[in-house]
């Protein structure tokens, strides 16, 4: 490489690991700052010698390991506690000690590329790869069995021919200058570097192109595509009676599903009371149930007047005094049963919608038997609201 | 330079031997006390304490082959501390005698109208019955102080000799002892601390013992040598550098603990089966559930974190706090594993407070076994070849 005329410092090469450490003594005592050591290979007691501190490498470890712990602890609660929960063998959605090795895996992961990357940029001044060092005769045979040590002329106690005079009353083997280098221009779009950006273009437009259209389609990067699998609709060759979808066991229960204990019987042996507190969004959902399911038949205010015409059999008024007597249970129970010629809503209807369309039967009763005070009670309210 | 520093023998004060002896007797009247008045719980004591020195003194032994098969030279200044500790394990033979006595209070397997209404039991019974008990124990016995006179003896004729052949010799012995204690060891951890709950079983057992032995010896080591060579009794020309493998090596196997001990928990907690899960459910039940809690931190999380940074392994003060710390918390852990087992009628705090009875003898038992080796011996074995490039040892 070519040198400019620069110093960059003066070198002394040793032959011993001894020599050395005694060099980077005796170079520390006479209070020089801005100097290295390079051996071939890490020589112990050095630290001492040159009374470096401990590396603060440590603390961008230490942070980072801190950080992907917290990291990974806080993206499988969030993931696996808050937005998808799964129930994955019976455990808890905050799992804790299934979390454990993926959190020590990020830490240690986090914490060693951290410390790599760390030490090129922070100590390494990595995108600057020009250390004026490089390609010297000194650095040439500190890497092969020799030891050096570099003051630079940066130091404020630099004087050439005192550091000459320091290293000669040290068993040195020679004593260099070394010089920065040469500037060197490199311009981007050099023709050579542009036909080397279009040849990998093409490569690897091509190698896609390959990959996905052809190579996928070849064996066995398409067993994928035959699987012994049961495809919807068709028949099964595994099991004899040839279902593909099985039927649950009987006597099985859907989760958060609660049998109805009085199913089949004429009505419930117990008074049951509505569970559902009555506010407006149990009205909502009742009134929204009510006219998808019940309206057809029992009409839009439950008066009876089928939608249907005279097709079907009409059903007797929900304000009847009979009706209107009935415990809430009651209601609830012929909509899981059926009665007459109504079958049962219960596969339609969950058990909260039910008691929701009882709810909302229970207010069209009222509404169409209020007397003459509570509708001027209801209008004076809603006068009040408007303004 | 060498002429003056060299290692001249000091003989340690007679106030350790009175400390040592105050806390042998006094801890073997309270362990009498204790005896009568709930002899159940005397006797897991008596256990506790026993397990405590066999993780102690034969992880010692461990160490001082360590040194031997691995050609450490750091640790050669310090041997002689690994093994005076260890020179306490022909008195392991006494201290069993009574133990061999009370297994019918100790193991539930022992009783023949329990196994006979047991199937798991009798499964169990070619290997879980007391004729092959007695003789695998005598067996870790007769294997641990077989090797401890061999090993020892070959150091310390090599103090007189200076012959480097007796160094090459041991290298072999330690070979042929470090797969002989890790057998030994496992089964030793189960015959006399898994089998307390002969229902249960975990593979990792034996390695969680040894984690935690390792970790005991180690830090029974640190302690004992910070202390010497603070007083001056070790070479004066060893430096804080060689606290920094004690502290290294002190973080390294506290983790290797931690990872033992919760690859244990997370399989078990996994697979949620019944046969396995009793065992901690009954360390998660009452006042257990914060010793439980408590292992935890003081086993793991408190060492690991004052050990973690370089200037702490090598802090003599920190080194000193940690390692008194760490055998307390090897105590509880032993206590953890054991106690939970004993099924005394009698509790209450005043009963609590008699556990302290043995350990204490324990700790006792160990300094006057010190004491009495570093009259006859020197703390530095002078003859080794090794010694001067381990007191060169710098980091």
């Amino acid at each position: 490489m070519n040198r400019s005329d620069k110093k960059y410092g003066v070198a002394a090469l040793f032959n011993s690991p001894d020599d050395i450490i005694k060099a980077a003594k005796k170079v520390t005592e006479e209070g020089y700052t801005k100097y290295d050591v390079h051996t071939p290979y890490p020589v112990h007691g050095m630290d001492k010698a040159m009374r470096l501190k401990p590396s603060k490498l440590g603390f961008i470890t230490l942070t980072f390991g801190l950080a992907g712990a917290a990291v990974a602890l806080l993206f499988m609660f969030w993931a696996m506690s808050i937005y998808y929960p799964m129930i994955i063998g019976g455990k808890p959605f905050f799992a804790l000690p299934a979390f454990i090795p993926v959190t020590f895996e990020v830490t240690v992961l986090l914490a060693t590329l951290s410390t790599v990357i760390g030490m090129i940029t922070f100590f390494f001044k990595y995108p600057d790869q020009k250390h004026p060092l490089h390609d010297t005769d000194y650095m040439k045979k500190v890497s092969v069995d020799k030891f050096g040590i570099c003051i630079e002329v940066d130091d404020p106690l630099f004087n050439e021919e005192k550091v000459k005079e320091l290293f000669k009353g040290l068993p040195f083997e020679s004593i260099q200058t070394i010089f920065h280098p040469a500037e060197e221009k490199h311009t981007v779009l050099e023709p050579k570097f542009l036909g080397f950006l279009a040849a990998v273009a093409i490569v690897v437009s091509f190698g896609t192109y390959v990959a996905l259209n052809k190579i996928l389609y070849t064996v066995p990067f398409d067993w994928m595509m035959e699987q012994p699998r049961v495809d919807a609709q068709s028949k099964s060759e595994f099991f004899t009676d040839g279902f593909g979808m099985r039927t649950s066991v009987e006597g099985t229960i859907a989760r958060g599903f609660i049998p109805y204990e009085f199913k089949g019987m004429n009505e419930p042996t117990v008074p049951l009371s509505n569970p559902l507190k009555p506010t407006k969004e149990v009205f909502e959902l009742g009134k929204k149930k009510y006219l998808s399911f019940c309206s057809p038949c029992h009409g839009n205010y439950g008066d009876g007047d089928s939608r249907l015409g005279e097709n079907f059999p009409k059903p007797p008024s929900l304000h009847s005094a009979k009706a209107r007597e009935w415990q809430d249970g009651n209601l609830y129970h012929i909509i899981v049963n059926g009665q007459n010629v109504m079958p049962s809503y219960e596969t339609q209807l969950t058990r909260d919608e039910r008691w929701a369309i009882v709810h909302h039967i229970r207010a069209l009763q009222k509404a169409k038997n209020a007397s003459e005070q509570e509708i001027q009670l209801v209008k004076k309210e809603s006068l009040e609201n408007a303004k | 330079m060498q002429s003056n520093n060299s290692y001249t023998k000091k003989d340690l004060p007679l106030d350790l031997r009175n400390l040592g002896f105050t806390l042998l007797v006094g801890g073997i009247i309270l362990g009498v006390i204790a005896f009568f008045l709930d002899e159940t719980r005397a006797i897991f004591n008596y256990l506790l304490s026993f397990v405590f020195i066999v993780s102690i003194v034969v992880g010692c032994l461990f160490l001082v082959a360590l040194e031997y098969v691995a050609g450490a030279d750091w640790s050669t200044p310090i041997r002689r501390v690994s093994e005076f500790i260890s020179s306490f394990i022909p008195l392991l033979v006494i201290l069993v005698i009574p133990l061999l006595f009370s297994m019918h209070d100790l193991f539930h397997w022992t009783h023949e109208e329990a196994v006979e209404g047991d199937k798991i039991l009798q499964g169990k019974s070619p290997y879980l019955n007391i004729e092959f008990f007695i003789i695998r124990t005598v067996l870790f016995f007769v294997i641990w102080n077989l090797f401890y006179f061999i090993i020892i003896r070959n150091s310390r004729k090599q103090d007189k000799t200076g012959d480097q052949s007796l160094t090459k010799k041991n290298i072999i012995y330690s070979a042929i002892f470090i797969p002989l204690f890790t057998i030994t060891i496992t089964f030793f951890s189960i015959d006399w601390m898994m089998s307390l709950e002969p229902h249960w079983f975990s593979t990792i057992f034996g390695v969680y013992f040894f984690a935690g032995s390792v970790v005991g010896a180690l830090a029974a080591v640190t302690l004992a040598t910070v202390l010497l060579k603070e007083k001056g009794y070790l070479h004066p020309k060893m430096v804080d550098d060689h606290y920094y493998s004690l502290g290294a090596l002190l973080f390294a196997f506290i983790n290797f603990w931690g990872y033992i001990a919760f690859s244990q928990y997370l399989l078990i907690w996994y697979a949620n089966l019944p046969e396995e899960t009793f065992w901690f459910l009954a360390r998660w039940e009452g006042g257990w559930i914060f010793m439980s809690i408590f292992l935890i931190i003081i086993h793991f999380v408190v060492p690991y974190s004052l050990l973690l940074s370089q200037p702490a392994k090598m802090d003599p003060k920190r080194l000193k706090f940690v390692s008194i710390w760490i055998l307390f918390a090897h105590l509880i852990d032993l206590y953890w594993l054991i106690m939970p087992q004993m099924h005394s009628e009698k509790s209450g705090y005043f009963y609590t407070i008699l556990e302290f009875a043995f350990p204490i003898a324990a700790i006792g038992g160990l300094i006057l076994v010190f004491f009495f080796n570093s009259k006859k011996q020197n703390l530095v074995p002078v003859g080794d070849p090794k010694l001067d490039r381990g007191l060169n040892f710098r980091l």
